[in-house]
């Protein structure tokens, strides 16, 4: 489920058995991407959130 | 029984926990919070479960959601009171300090004016502490004034008016290690040492720090569990330090991570707290 990064252009390999929510990184910039959807074994991604101040346990 | 596992960043625990609720028969289903709309004029919103873990990584969304969840009647692990008490570290030194569970001594300072005397009082080394937020972020250990200064005249500058006051606490002289416990309901799951990475004193495994499984002799099992049960219980990661006098709890987490510990162990730690939940929905 390969797919481009927004960024840079790199391409970004999503695992095949990826789920809605899961993150992946791009390999070339580090931007993250969250899986938004899967369809027909397509990943759709979207930019995933910034660690913000109130993250953590 | 229904369980939803609420999430707004998926992690290891979160997928961890899924595959054990499914091995278990349990139905179960991943929620991520950040797709959820609640009618709060009427208590109602996405039946997401009878059961729900609540699993975010963002406090703030954490609080919310367990709100709205325990409105509708859901069974919410662990509950809003909970995560309102381990996610405030004042709330969370002052609990533990009342229920007599040892803990570092801790000042807490509501302007920049009077941050130095409580450093003072204490006597440096002491250590600042943001009073929301993990991982060791913002976590510094001040060895003397001029450092302390320069802290605070950084944190001024920072837009968030909870960051113009200081929590503050004293250094505690223990091995380069501390205690992660994770507790659900009135068991210790798993306890190990959290060793820290060269070069840091914090030992959190999002900081690189590792884990090494040890038995917890009856004392610390039993402030341990006392902890737990004073921030009101349920799946939680209890932080404790070996001091000269001592054990002492400095943390109580939430929305324990548990990876680390995971690693450590040979039984399944996200097993456990699934088995938990089921036991909670069934008494």
């Amino acid at each position: 489920m390969d797919t481009k990064c927004a960024e840079c252009d790199a391409s970004i390999v999503v695992p095949e058995d990826a789920i809605v929510g899961e993150i992946v990184s791009c390999k070339e910039c580090g931007a993250e991407y969250e899986v938004s959807e899967v369809k027909n074994g397509v990943a759709v991604l979207k930019h995933a959130e910034g660690v913000e101040e109130d993250w953590g346990e | 029984m229904k369980l939803g596992i609420a999430f707004d960043r998926l992690r290891w625990e979160e997928k961890a926990l899924k595959d054990e609720a499914d091995a278990l028969g349990v139905e179960a289903s991943l929620v991520d919070a950040k797709g959820l709309i609640f009618d709060i004029s009427k208590n109602s919103g996405p039946l997401i479960g009878d059961a729900v873990l609540q699993r975010c990584i963002s406090h703030y969304r954490a609080l919310f959601l367990a709100r709205m969840l325990e409105g509708q009647g859901v069974n919410v692990i662990n509950p809003y009171s909970v995560a309102e008490l381990c996610g405030n570290k004042l709330a969370t030194t002052m609990a533990l300090s009342k229920a007599g569970v040892p803990t570092p001594r801790t000042r807490v300072a509501l302007s920049s004016e009077m941050v130095e005397k409580a450093a003072e009082d204490l006597g440096f080394p002491v250590v600042l502490k943001p009073f929301t937020g993990s991982w060791g972020r913002m976590v510094h250990v001040v060895r003397d004034r001029p450092t302390l200064q320069a802290l605070v005249e950084l944190r001024e500058e920072l837009p968030n008016p909870i960051d113009h006051m200081y929590y503050v606490q004293e250094y505690i002289k223990r091995p380069p290690r501390d205690i992660r416990a994770v507790v659900a309901g009135d068991e210790i799951v798993a306890s190990v040492y959290r060793y820290a990475p060269e070069g840091d004193f914090r030992t959190n495994v999002a900081r690189g720090g590792t884990s090494k499984a040890f038995d917890a002799d009856q004392s610390l099992q039993e402030m341990i569990l006392k902890a737990a049960r004073v921030v009101g219980g349920g799946v939680l990661g209890v932080d404790a330090m070996e001091s000269p006098s001592g054990y002492v709890v400095h943390e109580v987490n939430n929305t324990v991570e548990f990876k680390g510990a995971q690693s450590a162990v040979e039984w399944s730690i996200p097993k456990k707290v699934v088995e938990y939940v089921i036991g909670t929905v069934r008494s």
